[in-house]
């Protein structure tokens, strides 16, 4: 039966079994086969809803409403939003998660580009993966809390900056400026590796055909990154700036570890920072949702920008999106 | 950072004309020259990424005294190993590694076997309402998981999961679009004949899938493996709200409740039980470096 009817059937688009009787029974496998589909997509379909779709839903409706955890809802209306925007501890929260990551996503991806297009001239880099890599695998608490120990007043970084530059050792954790700083650098110390080994794979999948008609053109080196690879790259470089600007816009771990709570006076304090405090430190769940909405809606935004932005300098080779 | 020795490209050329060869590049020498720098820029770049480790295991091996009268100094002298023996008896270690690995192994174990399943049919079962649900699921992965943190908790509540590795596993292994997304993208690039002659066959999908897809997707599900574990190892939020029961603690969540407990002065022992907790990932990971940057590149390459 095989044999047989393999020869017709490769020939169709839509592919059925080979059953002699025709019509009626190729219907009933793809009546049986359509509902194969909701039965495969069936686990992921009942988890998004329960685990993310109904949670996202009460978030919207908790963000017009007062709620203590046990007793009905009391709709306020727009009353938890206008509580949170005239915060002035949420606008702080807001200013600095903006300020983390418009330091953080150029600086660390821009870094990343260099290090991937030394990296790609060498024919041996595992060393230099492996090290520029390590901390990405490192749990984020972990790192925060050596890196906290590495800003001591009284430590190697502070040391080292007095002695060098005979000032007074910097205070990275107790300055109020130095403490956000701290912050972005651990940031992109930790997430550099990541970019790093995106953009070397995005360079070596670069067809060096192409690379060689602009070196026979007599383009130099600096031509070459500017016009051949960065273009080229920079699709790739796209996904990956749109993805490190939501990444820091979620910014908890090291703030909450490093600056512990997301001191010094609040130097630090980050929207995330901000929801947690107000969920589960203040129990106020109407203005703590109100605030994760914003949240997603300056998510959103941005991502936005971005996804406009980009047809000005994403050099796409088919002319796709 | 490439000095390139600029052929003299002031006139522009007319067109028509000639290429010009490359610059006359001083020969192999300067390229040698060249890249015994770039060597040692990243070598010297290498180490400032590590150093904070290094630094974290030579504390590690301090005494109080010394990190009181010498906090500068490199070396541990006397060296000892009494952080680690207080580290391990203060706090239980082996038990959030337990917890670490067996939660990170069920999720990892979960999230294969339903995006698998997921991303076959978005990518090969022709169903009503297929394209508009693969839609939802990729917006969905717009909704960051701390916009829903406090709805999820009381969900978790009504549960009865709060203070249960429940709530850390099957949330997890069950709501993941991008895994969806990344398995459908690699069943996309599977070729369609593979799975047309056990249809001609007669096979049902779930044969088809079980025998035919999932060994074809073995590198894309170890991509997905390796992403998925190092994502649910190093989470940290989640457990900070659902663990109560410093017996049910992982690893991460256990590091931050020690420095909570005991303060900061002796850093030494605070640095023992970072090193507890990091070394033997680090080690994993130097073991499987190579697939594991493969992975991580292939996921930020969007499985690409």
């Amino acid at each position: 039966m095989t044999a047989l009817g393999e020869a017709t059937v490769a020939a169709e688009a839509e592919v059925v079994p080979a059953t002699p009787g025709g019509l009626r029974r190729e219907s009933a496998w793809r009546r049986r086969d359509r509902r194969w589909g909701y039965v495969f997509v069936g686990p992921q379909l009942l988890g998004m809803t329960l685990f993310v779709v109904v949670p996202f839903v009460a978030s919207l409706v908790l963000a017009f409403a007062q709620w203590d955890g046990l007793n009905d809802l009391g709709w306020v209306g727009f009353d938890n939003f206008r509580t949170e925007l005239s915060d002035p501890l949420f606008g702080r929260a807001i200013v600095n998660t903006l300020l983390i990551a418009l330091i953080t996503v150029p600086v660390g991806l821009g870094l990343a580009v260099v290090l991937a297009v030394a990296l790609e001239r060498l024919k041996t880099r595992t060393l230099y993966l492996i090290l520029f890599f390590a901390p990405v695998v490192t749990s984020s608490v972990a790192v925060a809390m050596i890196w906290q120990q590495l800003f001591r007043k009284d430590g190697v970084l502070s040391g080292f900056i007095a002695n060098v530059f005979h000032v007074a050792p910097p205070d990275w954790l107790g300055d109020p400026h130095l403490a956000l700083i701290a912050v972005c650098i651990v940031t992109i110390w930790s997430s550099v590796g990541l970019n790093v080994i995106i953009f070397l794979a995005g360079l070596q999948n670069i067809s060096p055909s192409i690379v060689e008609a602009a070196r026979l053109d007599g383009a130099g080196a600096l031509t070459l990154f500017f016009r051949v690879r960065l273009p080229l790259l920079s699709p790739i470089i796209f996904f990956s700036t749109v993805i490190a600007f939501i990444s820091s816009l979620q910014t908890f771990d090291t703030v909450f570890i490093l600056t512990a709570n997301a001191g010094p006076d609040n130097a630090t304090r980050t929207i995330v920072y901000h929801i947690y405090d107000l969920g589960f430190g203040k129990f106020q769940f109407g203005p703590a949702s109100a605030a994760s909405i914003i949240l997603l809606v300056i998510t959103l935004v941005i991502t936005g920008i971005q996804f406009a932005a980009q047809k000005k300098f994403v050099h796409y080779e088919d002319g796709a999106a | 950072m490439t000095a390139a020795p600029a052929p003299a490209r002031t006139a522009p050329r007319p067109a028509g004309a000639p290429a010009p060869g490359r610059a006359p590049r001083t020969g192999r020498g300067a390229t040698r020259a060249r890249t015994t720098i770039l060597h040692a820029a990243l070598l010297l770049g290498g180490l400032l990424m590590v150093f904070p480790f290094v630094w974290m295991l030579l504390t590690s091996f301090k005494t109080l005294p010394q990190l009181l009268n010498d906090p500068l100094g490199l070396w541990p002298a006397p060296f000892t190993l009494q952080n680690y023996a207080d580290a391990w008896s203060d706090v239980p270690f082996g038990s959030a590694y337990w917890n670490t690995i067996y939660i990170a192994v069920l999720v990892v174990v979960g999230t294969l076997i339903t995006a698998a399943m997921a991303g076959y049919a978005f990518a090969r079962i022709p169903f009503r309402g297929s394209k508009v649900l693969f839609v939802l699921f990729l917006a969905t992965q717009m909704i960051p998981m701390q916009v829903t943190l406090i709805p999820f908790y009381f969900l978790m509540a009504r549960l009865g999961w709060v203070d249960s590795h429940l709530a850390l596993i099957v949330p997890a292994a069950l709501a993941n679009p991008f895994a969806v997304f990344l398995m459908r993208q690699f069943v996309l690039s599977l070729p369609k004949e593979l799975e047309e002659a056990a249809i001609v066959d007669g096979a049902g999908r779930w044969r088809i899938f079980w025998s035919v897809i999932l060994p074809n997707l073995r590198p894309g599900l170890g991509a997905l493996a390796i992403i998925v574990a190092l994502s649910t190892w190093n989470n940290f939020l989640l457990p900070l709200v659902i663990l109560n029961s410093q017996e049910l603690f992982t690893v991460p969540l256990l590091l931050q409740s020690f420095r909570g407990q005991f303060g900061s002065v002796n850093y030494g022992l605070i640095m023992a039980a970072s090193a507890i907790a990091t070394i033997p990932m680090l080690i994993a990971f130097v073991i499987g470096q190579r697939r594991i940057i493969g992975s991580m590149a292939a996921s930020g390459l969007g499985g690409r």
